[in-house]
């Protein structure tokens, strides 16, 4: 991967052409002058981190011009730590993966580098490649500081041998869509007389994503239209949670189950259904499970899934070499149109030529709830909020407790809500 | 044996220079070289961020590296305001309570047991001591499976045995315990080579002594063998302490500080706030309170355990 290669390829041509690499490029000497230095930092420790392994074996067999060196570290508040403390000493890496809905909390002007726009259009990406409302979210006062590569929603998994005998599947297979709560609590029940013991496994221990689902199915705002004003519906709020404390009363989702838990319950067929990002579909697959996945059931009003996206962000360098940038976009560039192969890992891709593809069409279950991609519902728009922030803590400490019975809808919902006001009331560091 | 002349010059006494007193500067700032390498590091990593935490408690630092404002004393009063602080403090002075007393007094009779020369002498201090050299993080994978509910070995046994399941760590009246019990499983050989190492240091005399006046077992155990490792004692009630006050991987690891907080330990909090929040300003003023209060308990050990000295003599 060292040895420079003598080709003219598109890529030197973008850095010839914007006078980067001077008279090495014109020279023809190579397509970066010298070997030019990309090192990703990710997140992506489950099934998703070995296939990225994968896609970037095949990016490094292919680009034997770039040094390229990748790192998985530890998922959530110590990625971001570590990412937000090489960027504060502008020694970070030249490319990290970061969650959108952290974008604003990462403190973008001081901890980010812009993405040059115009050497992305250049590598054939451009706004119209992406979802409109997720192509705005990466952008801070005006400019472009992260590249999204997929969308990941809250979605449902199911069993399909145990879900066929409940009766829950369609003539094609597939599970048949519920609407309205009767209905949910219907299929849960079918699928709790089959198994004998739960219906769902769901991560009780923090439950936010099947919170903020519920409550974006109603309807309910975090903050009002000026993005200020903090307006959470309390009769909502409470109908999301009371609907929450039925599930593990009736026995149809445990009262207490984390994480691991709650992978291994849908594994070994203690629950038929499972509530829960789509990242696992790796795992089931190589657990040889019978199983598929759909979009979570509407249970309220409007289609709303909580989820995030991740994306490429481009952590502060004091002094980033212009080479390392533009091998860096074309690390996106490439990324992005390769997400088929990371698809397959279950993130709905978001550069939309992928998303159209048959490649992408054809894989099973990955492409069966990419419809829910426009109405993932992102977490609200603040600095303590995102992806294994402080908000998400909170609501996990306060909701826990309506799955185990140890705490009253009511006052998970006062308990949340005092310790958002102490977040909104805290000066923000960024 | 020669005595020896004070202040006598080692060279030829010259009329011009006054005679010199004492080592020539090699011998009296020499050791100054041996120390330098730790000293520096001493400086570097120790004495320096010290006091920058200290400067920084009166700023709004953030880890996000913006423009830092001077606060006066705002983060002070913000933390005696902040009853996260209190909270994490309280969870941390009940772990150092619950978890102090077992890992001293099991270690001792880990360390009486295993001193006898029986057979399975070498396999009690090896069995005794393995844990210890496991990381935190191993640990704490094999006890949250061993606890799950539902597949967990501990949840296995009580139904095997007729019993209902037992929710260890997400109950908040009970998930202290349970990061306990792991915390004593796995530090205890620790302190049980303190022990061990001590006993082993008794002289035999003292007890053919004892032997010879008759003394039995339980006279022996309480009037000599005891007394005898008091300053081992001492010296491992602070050690124990302070490490208990700092807890913090295993539940990080284990509860994350959950349930509702329960297990929250104060250096988790500081954690939060400075790393997770950003707000290192804040977090340094909570540290210092925190490190205040280890002074003061490390002074009080102090004085009681330099009392006995005083009181032995």
């Amino acid at each position: 991967m060292s040895t420079p290669s003598p080709r003219v390829s598109r890529r030197h041509l973008l850095v010839g052409a914007l006078g980067l690499a001077g008279a090495t490029a014109l020279a023809g000497c190579g397509s970066f002058g010298r070997d030019a230095r990309v090192r990703e930092w990710n997140l992506f420790g489950g099934g998703d981190g070995a296939r990225l392994l994968q896609i970037h074996d095949k990016f490094v067999a292919e680009h034997n011009d770039i040094a390229f060196e990748a790192h998985t570290l530890a998922w959530g508040p110590p990625f971001y730590t570590k990412l937000a403390m090489s960027a504060a000493g502008g020694r970070a890496p030249e490319v990290a993966t970061l969650h959108l809905s952290r974008l604003k909390g990462f403190s973008p002007s001081t901890m980010l580098d812009p993405i040059p726009v115009d050497l992305l259009a250049k590598a054939g990406i451009t706004e119209q490649d992406f979802l409109p409302e997720t192509w705005r979210k990466c952008h801070v006062d005006g400019r472009l500081y992260a590249v999204p590569l997929d969308q990941h929603p809250f979605v449902l998994y199911y069993n399909t041998d145990i879900c066929e005998k409940a009766g829950l599947l369609g003539p094609d297979g597939r599970i048949k869509p519920v609407k309205g709560v009767d209905a949910f609590f219907e299929m849960l029940r079918a699928v709790k007389d089959v198994t004998g013991k739960f219906a769902a496994s769901v991560e009780t221990t923090n439950p936010w994503r099947i919170w903020w689902t519920l409550y974006g199915q109603l309807g309910g705002a975090f903050f009002d239209e000026s993005g200020q004003e903090f307006v959470l519906d309390d009769n909502k709020a409470l109908e999301a949670l009371q609907l929450m404390a039925k599930l593990s009363a009736d026995g149809l989702t445990p009262k207490s189950s984390d994480y691991p838990a709650l992978v291994a319950q849908f594994t070994n067929g203690d629950a038929g259904l499972s509530f829960n990002g789509e990242w696992e579909v790796t795992t089931y697959q190589t657990a040889k499970l019978p199983f598929s996945m759909a979009p979570f059931p509407v249970v309220y009003d409007v289609p709303k899934f909580a989820g995030d996206a991740h994306t490429f962000v481009m952590p502060h360098q004091a002094a980033r070499s212009d080479e390392d940038t533009a091998a860096t976009v074309e690390y996106i560039a490439w990324m992005l149109k390769n997400s088929a192969d990371w698809a397959a890992g279950g993130h709905i891709p978001a550069y939309q030529p992928v998303v159209e593809s048959r490649e992408y069409l054809e894989l099973k279950p990955q492409a069966e709830y990419r419809s829910v991609a426009p109405d993932v519902l992102f977490d609200p728009d603040a600095w303590f909020s995102g992806s294994g922030a402080q908000l998400q803590n909170e609501a996990g400490a306060a909701f826990a407790g309506v799955f185990s019975g140890r705490t009253t809808p009511r006052q998970a919902l006062d308990q949340f809500k005092a310790a958002t006001r102490k977040l909104l009331d805290t000066p923000s560091p960024v | 044996m020669a005595v020896q002349t004070p202040a006598r010059p080692r060279t030829k006494p010259s009329t011009h220079e006054p005679p010199r007193s004492g080592p020539p500067w090699t011998e009296r700032w020499g050791g100054l070289f041996f120390v330098a390498p730790f000293g520096l590091f001493f400086l570097f990593f120790l004495l320096w961020p010290t006091l920058a935490g200290l400067w920084n408690s009166f700023f709004n630092t953030s880890l996000a590296g913006v423009k830092q404002e001077f606060l006066g004393l705002a983060n002070w009063r913000e933390l005696f305001g902040d009853p996260a602080v209190w909270d994490s403090l309280k969870n941390t002075l009940v772990f150092t309570a619950m978890s102090t007393p077992p890992l001293v007094l099991i270690a001792l009779v880990m360390a009486l047991l295993a001193n006898r020369r029986g057979v399975f002498g070498w396999f009690l201090r090896f069995a005794y001591f393995a844990p210890f050299v496991l990381p935190a993080t191993v640990i704490t994978l094999i006890w949250v499976w061993i606890y799950q509910p539902g597949f967990g070995l501990v949840n296995g046994l009580l139904t095997a045995g007729g019993f209902a399941e037992i929710d260890w760590l997400n109950a908040e009246n009970r998930a202290m315990l349970a990061v306990v019990i792991t915390t004593v499983w796995w530090t205890v050989g620790f302190n049980f080579l303190l022990y061990l190492a001590a006993l082993q240091g008794i002289p035999a005399q003292v007890y053919e002594a004892a032997s010879i006046d008759g003394a039995n077992g339980r006279q022996t155990l309480f009037r000599i063998t005891l007394p005898l490792l008091g300053r081992t004692t001492g010296l491992i009630v602070v050690l124990q302490l302070v490490a208990s006050l700092k807890i913090f991987d295993q539940i990080y690891l284990m509860t994350d500080g959950g349930p509702n907080y329960a297990t929250r330990p104060i250096i988790q909090y500081i954690y939060e706030s400075g790393f997770t929040s950003y707000r290192i300003g804040y977090a340094s003023a909570v540290s210092y309170l925190f490190f205040a209060i280890i002074v003061i308990v490390s002074v009080a050990q102090f004085k009681l355990f330099g009392g006995r000295k005083e009181a032995r003599r």
